[in-house]
Protein backbone atom coordinates (compact mmCIF):
# COMPACT_ATOMS: atom_id res chain seq x y z
CA UNK A 1 0.00 0.00 0.00
CA UNK A 2 1.42 3.39 -0.97
CA UNK A 3 0.20 6.38 0.99
CA UNK A 4 -0.43 9.72 -0.67
CA UNK A 5 -1.25 12.69 1.47
CA UNK A 6 -4.32 14.77 0.53
CA UNK A 7 -2.25 17.95 0.96
CA UNK A 8 0.14 16.80 -1.72
CA UNK A 9 -2.75 16.23 -4.12
CA UNK A 10 -3.99 19.76 -3.42
CA UNK A 11 -0.58 21.23 -4.14
CA UNK A 12 -0.20 19.33 -7.41
CA UNK A 13 -3.71 20.24 -8.63
CA UNK A 14 -3.04 23.89 -7.76
CA UNK A 15 0.07 23.94 -9.95
CA UNK A 16 -1.56 21.98 -12.77
CA UNK A 17 -4.43 24.50 -12.99
CA UNK A 18 -1.99 27.35 -13.51
CA UNK A 19 0.22 25.38 -15.91
CA UNK A 20 -2.70 24.21 -18.02
CA UNK A 21 -4.12 27.72 -18.39
CA UNK A 22 -0.83 29.33 -19.37
CA UNK A 23 1.19 26.72 -21.28
CA UNK A 24 0.31 24.47 -24.19
CA UNK A 25 1.87 21.09 -24.94
CA UNK A 26 4.67 20.30 -27.40
CA UNK A 27 2.17 18.56 -29.68
CA UNK A 28 0.14 21.80 -29.89
CA UNK A 29 3.12 23.86 -31.07
CA UNK A 30 3.85 21.29 -33.76
CA UNK A 31 0.19 21.27 -34.85
CA UNK A 32 -0.06 25.05 -35.06
CA UNK A 33 3.11 25.26 -37.14
CA UNK A 34 1.73 22.62 -39.50
CA UNK A 35 -1.53 24.56 -39.68
CA UNK A 36 0.28 27.80 -40.55
CA UNK A 37 2.14 26.11 -43.37
CA UNK A 38 -1.01 24.46 -44.76
CA UNK A 39 -3.39 27.40 -44.57
CA UNK A 40 -4.24 28.86 -47.99
CA UNK A 41 -6.18 31.89 -46.84
CA UNK A 42 -3.92 34.86 -46.04
CA UNK A 43 -6.34 36.08 -43.37
CA UNK A 44 -6.56 32.56 -41.95
CA UNK A 45 -2.78 32.31 -41.83
CA UNK A 46 -2.63 35.62 -40.03
CA UNK A 47 -5.18 34.40 -37.46
CA UNK A 48 -3.07 31.30 -36.81
CA UNK A 49 0.00 33.46 -36.36
CA UNK A 50 -1.82 35.63 -33.81
CA UNK A 51 -2.98 32.50 -31.99
CA UNK A 52 0.62 31.33 -31.83
CA UNK A 53 1.90 34.74 -30.74
CA UNK A 54 -0.77 34.76 -28.02
CA UNK A 55 0.32 31.35 -26.74
CA UNK A 56 3.94 32.53 -26.72
CA UNK A 57 2.99 35.62 -24.78
CA UNK A 58 0.98 33.62 -22.26
CA UNK A 59 3.83 31.18 -21.67
CA UNK A 60 6.37 33.96 -21.15
CA UNK A 61 4.23 36.27 -18.97
CA UNK A 62 2.09 33.75 -17.11
CA UNK A 63 -1.11 35.41 -18.36
CA UNK A 64 -3.91 33.03 -19.21
CA UNK A 65 -3.94 31.91 -22.86
CA UNK A 66 -7.67 32.63 -22.94
CA UNK A 67 -9.75 34.60 -20.43
CA UNK A 68 -12.22 31.72 -20.30
CA UNK A 69 -10.18 29.53 -18.01
CA UNK A 70 -13.17 27.26 -17.93
CA UNK A 71 -14.46 24.75 -15.49
CA UNK A 72 -11.59 22.61 -14.24
CA UNK A 73 -12.10 19.06 -15.50
CA UNK A 74 -9.90 16.76 -13.44
CA UNK A 75 -9.17 13.16 -14.40
CA UNK A 76 -7.72 10.95 -11.70
CA UNK A 77 -6.26 7.54 -12.47
CA UNK A 78 -6.01 6.11 -9.02
CA UNK A 79 -3.89 3.00 -8.52
CA UNK A 80 -5.77 0.41 -6.49
CA UNK A 81 -2.78 0.06 -4.16
CA UNK A 82 -2.88 3.71 -3.14
CA UNK A 83 -4.30 4.90 0.15
CA UNK A 84 -5.18 8.59 0.52
CA UNK A 85 -4.32 9.94 3.95
CA UNK A 86 -5.06 13.15 5.78
CA UNK A 87 -8.29 14.07 4.05
CA UNK A 88 -10.95 13.42 1.44
CA UNK A 89 -9.82 12.99 -2.16
CA UNK A 90 -12.53 15.19 -3.72
CA UNK A 91 -12.02 17.95 -1.14
CA UNK A 92 -8.28 17.85 -1.81
CA UNK A 93 -8.84 18.32 -5.57
CA UNK A 94 -11.34 21.14 -5.09
CA UNK A 95 -9.01 22.91 -2.67
CA UNK A 96 -6.27 22.68 -5.31
CA UNK A 97 -8.56 24.19 -7.94
CA UNK A 98 -9.59 26.97 -5.54
CA UNK A 99 -5.95 27.87 -4.81
CA UNK A 100 -4.78 27.50 -8.39
CA UNK A 101 -7.42 29.84 -9.78
CA UNK A 102 -6.57 32.46 -7.15
CA UNK A 103 -2.80 32.10 -7.47
CA UNK A 104 -2.83 32.20 -11.26
CA UNK A 105 -5.26 35.15 -11.48
CA UNK A 106 -7.53 32.91 -13.50
CA UNK A 107 -11.17 33.71 -14.12
CA UNK A 108 -13.80 32.27 -11.79
CA UNK A 109 -16.45 30.97 -14.17
CA UNK A 110 -18.63 28.63 -12.12
CA UNK A 111 -22.20 29.38 -10.97
CA UNK A 112 -23.69 27.45 -8.07
CA UNK A 113 -27.24 26.82 -9.24
CA UNK A 114 -27.79 26.41 -13.00
CA UNK A 115 -30.96 28.52 -12.83
CA UNK A 116 -30.19 31.02 -10.05
CA UNK A 117 -26.67 31.51 -11.48
CA UNK A 118 -24.67 32.93 -8.61
CA UNK A 119 -20.90 32.74 -9.07
CA UNK A 120 -19.23 30.47 -6.50
CA UNK A 121 -16.31 32.92 -6.49
CA UNK A 122 -13.49 30.37 -6.54
CA UNK A 123 -14.14 28.27 -9.65
CA UNK A 124 -15.18 25.23 -7.63
CA UNK A 125 -16.51 22.67 -7.77
CA UNK A 126 -14.33 20.98 -10.35
CA UNK A 127 -15.69 18.19 -12.52
CA UNK A 128 -13.86 15.14 -11.25
CA UNK A 129 -13.63 11.76 -12.97
CA UNK A 130 -11.95 8.90 -11.13
CA UNK A 131 -10.75 5.67 -12.71
CA UNK A 132 -9.41 2.93 -10.49
CA UNK A 133 -6.43 1.32 -12.24
CA UNK A 134 -3.85 -1.33 -11.31
CA UNK A 135 -0.69 -0.19 -9.54
CA UNK A 136 0.30 2.31 -6.90
CA UNK A 137 0.46 5.62 -8.79
CA UNK A 138 -1.97 8.51 -8.92
CA UNK A 139 -2.06 10.22 -12.31
CA UNK A 140 -3.74 13.62 -12.28
CA UNK A 141 -4.79 15.43 -15.46
CA UNK A 142 -6.28 18.92 -15.28
CA UNK A 143 -8.09 20.00 -18.44
CA UNK A 144 -9.77 23.42 -18.13
CA UNK A 145 -12.63 23.68 -20.60
CA UNK A 146 -14.24 26.94 -21.74
CA UNK A 147 -17.90 27.29 -22.58
CA UNK A 148 -17.58 28.52 -26.17
CA UNK A 149 -16.39 25.12 -27.30
CA UNK A 150 -18.25 23.05 -24.70
CA UNK A 151 -21.55 24.68 -25.73
CA UNK A 152 -20.84 23.61 -29.31
CA UNK A 153 -20.69 19.95 -28.36
CA UNK A 154 -23.48 17.45 -29.02
CA UNK A 155 -24.57 13.87 -28.53
CA UNK A 156 -26.87 11.68 -30.55
CA UNK A 157 -28.15 8.15 -30.14
CA UNK A 158 -27.86 6.89 -33.72
CA UNK A 159 -29.39 3.69 -35.02
CA UNK A 160 -26.97 0.84 -35.72
CA UNK A 161 -28.09 1.01 -39.37
CA UNK A 162 -26.76 4.59 -39.58
CA UNK A 163 -23.27 3.08 -39.35
CA UNK A 164 -20.10 4.88 -40.26
CA UNK A 165 -21.92 7.26 -42.63
CA UNK A 166 -24.23 8.32 -39.83
CA UNK A 167 -21.29 9.05 -37.55
CA UNK A 168 -19.55 11.08 -40.24
CA UNK A 169 -22.69 13.06 -40.95
CA UNK A 170 -23.35 13.86 -37.29
CA UNK A 171 -19.80 15.05 -36.62
CA UNK A 172 -19.92 17.28 -39.70
CA UNK A 173 -23.33 18.67 -38.74
CA UNK A 174 -22.00 19.53 -35.28
CA UNK A 175 -18.94 21.27 -36.69
CA UNK A 176 -20.94 23.22 -39.28
CA UNK A 177 -23.47 24.31 -36.66
CA UNK A 178 -20.79 25.76 -34.42
CA UNK A 179 -18.80 27.37 -37.24
CA UNK A 180 -16.85 30.32 -35.83
CA UNK A 181 -18.27 30.10 -32.29
CA UNK A 182 -15.82 27.56 -30.91
CA UNK A 183 -12.69 29.52 -31.87
CA UNK A 184 -11.38 27.31 -34.68
CA UNK A 185 -9.05 25.68 -35.50
CA UNK A 186 -10.63 23.13 -33.21
CA UNK A 187 -9.82 19.67 -31.98
CA UNK A 188 -12.70 17.24 -32.33
CA UNK A 189 -13.16 14.56 -29.70
CA UNK A 190 -15.56 11.78 -30.62
CA UNK A 191 -16.89 9.12 -28.28
CA UNK A 192 -18.34 6.18 -30.13
CA UNK A 193 -20.27 3.35 -28.45
CA UNK A 194 -20.99 2.55 -24.83
CA UNK A 195 -24.20 4.26 -23.78
CA UNK A 196 -25.31 7.88 -23.31
CA UNK A 197 -22.89 8.91 -20.54
CA UNK A 198 -20.08 6.62 -21.63
CA UNK A 199 -19.91 8.15 -25.10
CA UNK A 200 -19.78 11.67 -23.64
CA UNK A 201 -16.92 10.75 -21.34
CA UNK A 202 -15.04 9.04 -24.17
CA UNK A 203 -15.39 12.16 -26.31
CA UNK A 204 -13.89 14.28 -23.55
CA UNK A 205 -11.07 11.79 -22.97
CA UNK A 206 -10.33 11.74 -26.69
CA UNK A 207 -9.25 15.39 -26.33
CA UNK A 208 -6.43 14.38 -23.99
CA UNK A 209 -4.63 12.32 -26.63
CA UNK A 210 -1.59 14.11 -28.14
CA UNK A 211 -2.37 15.87 -31.43
CA UNK A 212 -1.21 13.89 -34.43
CA UNK A 213 -1.60 10.53 -32.70
CA UNK A 214 -4.08 8.03 -34.20
CA UNK A 215 -6.38 5.49 -32.55
CA UNK A 216 -4.59 2.09 -32.58
CA UNK A 217 -7.60 0.36 -34.23
CA UNK A 218 -6.92 0.65 -37.99
CA UNK A 219 -10.48 1.31 -39.21
CA UNK A 220 -11.05 3.88 -36.44
CA UNK A 221 -7.75 5.58 -37.31
CA UNK A 222 -8.93 5.68 -40.90
CA UNK A 223 -12.25 7.22 -39.85
CA UNK A 224 -10.34 9.90 -37.92
CA UNK A 225 -8.44 10.80 -41.07
CA UNK A 226 -11.57 10.78 -43.17
CA UNK A 227 -13.47 13.08 -40.81
CA UNK A 228 -10.47 15.42 -40.51
CA UNK A 229 -10.25 15.71 -44.26
CA UNK A 230 -13.95 16.47 -44.63
CA UNK A 231 -14.00 18.97 -41.77
CA UNK A 232 -11.13 20.79 -43.42
CA UNK A 233 -13.12 21.04 -46.66
CA UNK A 234 -16.00 22.91 -45.00
CA UNK A 235 -14.21 26.19 -45.59
CA UNK A 236 -14.87 27.41 -42.03
CA UNK A 237 -11.15 27.95 -41.45
CA UNK A 238 -9.21 29.65 -38.65
CA UNK A 239 -11.57 31.79 -36.53
CA UNK A 240 -14.33 30.91 -39.00
CA UNK A 241 -13.13 33.56 -41.46
CA UNK A 242 -12.69 31.05 -44.27
CA UNK A 243 -9.79 28.74 -44.96
CA UNK A 244 -8.39 25.23 -45.05
CA UNK A 245 -7.61 24.57 -41.39
CA UNK A 246 -10.87 24.18 -39.50
CA UNK A 247 -9.59 21.40 -37.23
CA UNK A 248 -6.11 20.55 -35.98
CA UNK A 249 -7.12 16.95 -35.39
CA UNK A 250 -9.93 14.44 -34.86
CA UNK A 251 -9.66 11.85 -32.11
CA UNK A 252 -12.14 9.00 -31.73
CA UNK A 253 -12.37 6.72 -28.70
CA UNK A 254 -14.56 3.62 -28.84
CA UNK A 255 -16.27 1.24 -26.41
CA UNK A 256 -18.48 -1.82 -26.87
CA UNK A 257 -22.16 -0.95 -27.11
CA UNK A 258 -25.63 -2.55 -27.01
CA UNK A 259 -26.88 -4.58 -30.00
CA UNK A 260 -29.53 -1.90 -30.57
CA UNK A 261 -27.39 1.24 -29.98
CA UNK A 262 -24.88 3.48 -31.71
CA UNK A 263 -24.23 6.41 -29.38
CA UNK A 264 -21.98 9.16 -30.72
CA UNK A 265 -20.79 12.14 -28.72
CA UNK A 266 -18.85 15.05 -30.21
CA UNK A 267 -16.86 17.19 -27.81
CA UNK A 268 -15.55 20.27 -29.55
CA UNK A 269 -12.28 21.72 -28.26
CA UNK A 270 -11.16 25.18 -29.32
CA UNK A 271 -7.59 25.97 -30.32
CA UNK A 272 -6.81 26.60 -26.64
CA UNK A 273 -6.43 22.84 -26.14
CA UNK A 274 -5.34 23.01 -22.54
CA UNK A 275 -4.35 20.12 -20.30
CA UNK A 276 -1.53 19.42 -17.90
CA UNK A 277 -0.68 16.29 -15.94
CA UNK A 278 1.44 14.88 -13.17
CA UNK A 279 2.02 11.46 -11.63
CA UNK A 280 2.34 10.95 -7.87
CA UNK B 1 -6.07 49.12 -41.92
CA UNK B 2 -8.66 51.72 -40.95
CA UNK B 3 -7.96 53.67 -37.78
CA UNK B 4 -11.04 54.70 -35.89
CA UNK B 5 -11.78 56.32 -32.57
CA UNK B 6 -14.74 55.93 -30.25
CA UNK B 7 -17.46 57.10 -29.86
CA UNK B 8 -18.78 56.08 -33.28
CA UNK B 9 -21.30 57.94 -35.43
CA UNK B 10 -23.36 56.74 -38.39
CA UNK B 11 -20.95 58.24 -40.89
CA UNK B 12 -17.97 56.25 -39.56
CA UNK B 13 -20.05 53.09 -39.37
CA UNK B 14 -21.34 53.58 -42.89
CA UNK B 15 -17.79 53.48 -44.25
CA UNK B 16 -16.85 50.18 -42.62
CA UNK B 17 -17.21 47.11 -44.85
CA UNK B 18 -17.24 43.44 -43.84
CA UNK B 19 -13.68 42.11 -43.87
CA UNK B 20 -12.04 45.50 -43.24
CA UNK B 21 -9.18 45.50 -40.77
CA UNK B 22 -9.73 48.10 -38.10
CA UNK B 23 -7.49 49.56 -35.44
CA UNK B 24 -9.69 50.97 -32.68
CA UNK B 25 -8.65 53.48 -30.05
CA UNK B 26 -10.53 55.23 -27.28
CA UNK B 27 -13.02 54.20 -24.61
CA UNK B 28 -15.16 51.07 -24.89
CA UNK B 29 -17.47 49.33 -22.41
CA UNK B 30 -17.61 45.65 -21.55
CA UNK B 31 -20.80 43.66 -21.14
CA UNK B 32 -21.81 40.01 -21.08
CA UNK B 33 -24.96 38.02 -20.38
CA UNK B 34 -25.70 39.30 -16.86
CA UNK B 35 -25.03 42.97 -17.68
CA UNK B 36 -27.18 42.80 -20.82
CA UNK B 37 -30.04 41.25 -18.89
CA UNK B 38 -29.81 43.91 -16.17
CA UNK B 39 -29.63 46.82 -18.64
CA UNK B 40 -32.67 45.61 -20.54
CA UNK B 41 -34.61 44.96 -17.33
CA UNK B 42 -33.75 48.44 -16.00
CA UNK B 43 -34.79 50.08 -19.27
CA UNK B 44 -38.05 48.13 -19.43
CA UNK B 45 -38.86 49.12 -15.85
CA UNK B 46 -38.22 52.78 -16.70
CA UNK B 47 -35.21 53.05 -14.37
CA UNK B 48 -32.03 55.10 -14.93
CA UNK B 49 -29.26 53.14 -16.59
CA UNK B 50 -25.80 53.00 -15.00
CA UNK B 51 -24.09 53.73 -18.36
CA UNK B 52 -24.91 55.82 -21.43
CA UNK B 53 -24.63 53.69 -24.56
CA UNK B 54 -25.13 56.42 -27.15
CA UNK B 55 -22.43 56.05 -29.82
CA UNK B 56 -20.67 53.47 -27.68
CA UNK B 57 -19.03 50.15 -28.46
CA UNK B 58 -19.62 47.14 -26.18
CA UNK B 59 -16.92 44.49 -25.98
CA UNK B 60 -18.31 41.07 -25.04
CA UNK B 61 -15.65 40.03 -22.58
CA UNK B 62 -15.27 38.71 -19.06
CA UNK B 63 -11.60 39.28 -18.32
CA UNK B 64 -9.28 37.41 -15.98
CA UNK B 65 -8.31 39.33 -12.81
CA UNK B 66 -5.36 41.71 -13.23
CA UNK B 67 -2.05 40.57 -11.79
CA UNK B 68 -0.28 43.07 -9.52
CA UNK B 69 1.03 45.97 -11.62
CA UNK B 70 -1.10 44.97 -14.64
CA UNK B 71 -4.12 46.80 -16.08
CA UNK B 72 -6.20 43.70 -16.73
CA UNK B 73 -5.84 39.94 -17.14
CA UNK B 74 -6.41 37.93 -20.30
CA UNK B 75 -9.28 39.60 -22.20
CA UNK B 76 -10.51 38.03 -25.44
CA UNK B 77 -14.05 38.00 -26.87
CA UNK B 78 -16.82 35.68 -25.76
CA UNK B 79 -19.45 34.13 -28.07
CA UNK B 80 -21.76 36.97 -29.15
CA UNK B 81 -24.89 35.02 -29.90
CA UNK B 82 -25.81 34.78 -26.22
CA UNK B 83 -26.31 38.55 -26.27
CA UNK B 84 -28.60 38.43 -29.34
CA UNK B 85 -31.92 38.49 -27.44
CA UNK B 86 -30.96 41.84 -25.83
CA UNK B 87 -28.98 43.52 -28.60
CA UNK B 88 -31.75 44.92 -30.86
CA UNK B 89 -33.12 46.97 -27.94
CA UNK B 90 -29.64 48.28 -27.11
CA UNK B 91 -29.17 49.37 -30.73
CA UNK B 92 -32.66 50.76 -31.33
CA UNK B 93 -33.51 52.39 -27.99
CA UNK B 94 -30.16 53.07 -26.34
CA UNK B 95 -28.07 54.18 -29.31
CA UNK B 96 -25.41 51.44 -29.25
CA UNK B 97 -23.23 51.77 -32.38
CA UNK B 98 -20.74 48.95 -32.18
CA UNK B 99 -20.13 45.49 -30.72
CA UNK B 100 -16.98 43.43 -30.40
CA UNK B 101 -17.24 39.66 -30.08
CA UNK B 102 -16.85 36.38 -31.92
CA UNK B 103 -19.25 34.17 -33.81
CA UNK B 104 -22.50 34.69 -35.69
CA UNK B 105 -25.41 37.01 -34.89
CA UNK B 106 -29.16 36.51 -35.21
CA UNK B 107 -31.17 37.94 -38.10
CA UNK B 108 -32.92 40.30 -35.64
CA UNK B 109 -29.58 41.80 -34.60
CA UNK B 110 -28.55 42.24 -38.23
CA UNK B 111 -31.84 43.95 -39.07
CA UNK B 112 -31.39 46.39 -36.17
CA UNK B 113 -27.79 47.05 -37.30
CA UNK B 114 -28.98 47.84 -40.83
CA UNK B 115 -31.79 50.13 -39.73
CA UNK B 116 -29.81 52.09 -37.15
CA UNK B 117 -26.34 51.86 -38.73
CA UNK B 118 -24.40 49.81 -36.22
CA UNK B 119 -21.38 47.56 -36.80
CA UNK B 120 -20.23 44.19 -35.45
CA UNK B 121 -16.48 43.75 -35.02
CA UNK B 122 -14.57 40.52 -34.44
CA UNK B 123 -11.59 40.18 -32.15
CA UNK B 124 -9.43 37.04 -32.31
CA UNK B 125 -11.11 34.43 -30.10
CA UNK B 126 -8.82 32.78 -27.59
CA UNK B 127 -6.13 35.45 -27.94
CA UNK B 128 -6.79 36.98 -24.53
CA UNK B 129 -3.17 37.64 -23.57
CA UNK B 130 -2.45 39.28 -26.95
CA UNK B 131 -5.52 41.52 -26.74
CA UNK B 132 -5.03 42.46 -23.07
CA UNK B 133 -1.72 44.09 -24.00
CA UNK B 134 -3.66 46.70 -25.99
CA UNK B 135 -5.88 47.68 -23.05
CA UNK B 136 -4.36 50.68 -21.30
CA UNK B 137 -6.84 51.33 -18.53
CA UNK B 138 -9.71 49.40 -16.95
CA UNK B 139 -12.22 50.33 -14.26
CA UNK B 140 -15.50 48.83 -13.18
CA UNK B 141 -18.36 51.30 -13.79
CA UNK B 142 -21.44 49.19 -13.10
CA UNK B 143 -22.61 45.94 -11.53
CA UNK B 144 -19.40 45.15 -9.56
CA UNK B 145 -21.34 42.33 -7.88
CA UNK B 146 -21.22 40.41 -11.18
CA UNK B 147 -17.46 39.82 -10.85
CA UNK B 148 -16.01 39.09 -14.33
CA UNK B 149 -19.43 40.00 -15.78
CA UNK B 150 -19.38 43.56 -14.40
CA UNK B 151 -19.41 46.50 -16.85
CA UNK B 152 -15.87 47.84 -17.24
CA UNK B 153 -14.80 51.05 -18.92
CA UNK B 154 -11.71 50.20 -20.98
CA UNK B 155 -9.28 52.51 -22.70
CA UNK B 156 -7.81 50.75 -25.70
CA UNK B 157 -5.13 51.75 -28.12
CA UNK B 158 -4.77 50.21 -31.59
CA UNK B 159 -7.10 47.39 -30.67
CA UNK B 160 -6.98 45.00 -33.68
CA UNK B 161 -10.41 44.14 -35.11
CA UNK B 162 -12.06 42.82 -38.25
CA UNK B 163 -15.45 44.07 -39.41
CA UNK B 164 -17.54 40.90 -39.07
CA UNK B 165 -20.95 42.20 -40.15
CA UNK B 166 -21.32 45.70 -41.58
CA UNK B 167 -24.35 47.99 -41.50
CA UNK B 168 -25.42 46.66 -44.90
CA UNK B 169 -25.68 43.14 -43.50
CA UNK B 170 -22.63 41.76 -45.31
CA UNK B 171 -21.07 38.96 -43.30
CA UNK B 172 -17.39 37.98 -43.48
CA UNK B 173 -18.06 34.49 -42.08
CA UNK B 174 -20.40 33.62 -44.93
CA UNK B 175 -18.16 35.10 -47.58
CA UNK B 176 -14.97 33.50 -46.22
CA UNK B 177 -16.52 30.08 -45.86
CA UNK B 178 -17.99 30.13 -49.35
CA UNK B 179 -14.64 31.04 -50.85
CA UNK B 180 -12.77 28.11 -49.29
CA UNK B 181 -15.48 25.45 -49.30
CA UNK B 182 -14.54 22.29 -51.27
CA UNK B 183 -17.05 19.75 -50.03
CA UNK B 184 -17.49 16.65 -52.20
CA UNK B 185 -21.05 16.58 -53.56
CA UNK B 186 -21.99 13.38 -51.68
CA UNK B 187 -21.02 14.68 -48.20
S1 LIG C 1 -13.86 28.71 -27.21
FE1 LIG C 1 -11.86 28.34 -26.24
S2 LIG C 1 -10.46 29.87 -27.08
FE2 LIG C 1 -12.56 30.52 -27.51
S3 LIG C 1 -13.09 31.86 -25.84
FE3 LIG C 1 -13.83 29.84 -25.27
S4 LIG C 1 -12.15 28.89 -24.12
FE4 LIG C 1 -11.32 30.67 -25.17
Amino acid sequence: MKEICADEITKVVENLCVDACTKLGKDWWQAIDDAISHEESPLGKEMLQIIKENADLAASTGEAICQDTGMAVVFLELGQDVRITGGNLYDAVNEGVRRGYVKGYLRKSVVEDPLMRENTGDNTPAIIHVDIVPGSDLRIIVAPKGAGSENSSALKMLKPADGKEGVLKFVLETVEATGPNACPPMVIGVGLGGNLEKSALLAKKALLRPLGERNPIPHIAQLEEEILELVNMTGIGPQGLGGRVTALDVHIEVYPTHIASLPVAVNIQCHAARHAEAVL
Amino acid sequence: MTEIKTPLDSEVVDNLKAGDRVSLSGVILTGRDAAHKSLVEAYTAGQDLPVDLRGQVIYYVGPCPAKPGKVIGSAGPTTSTRMDPYTPLLIRELGLKGMIGKGNRSQQVIEAMKEEKAVYFLAVGGAGAYLAKRIKKAEVVAYPEFGPEAIYRLEVSDFPLIVGIDCYGRNIYEEGKKKYRRMPSNA
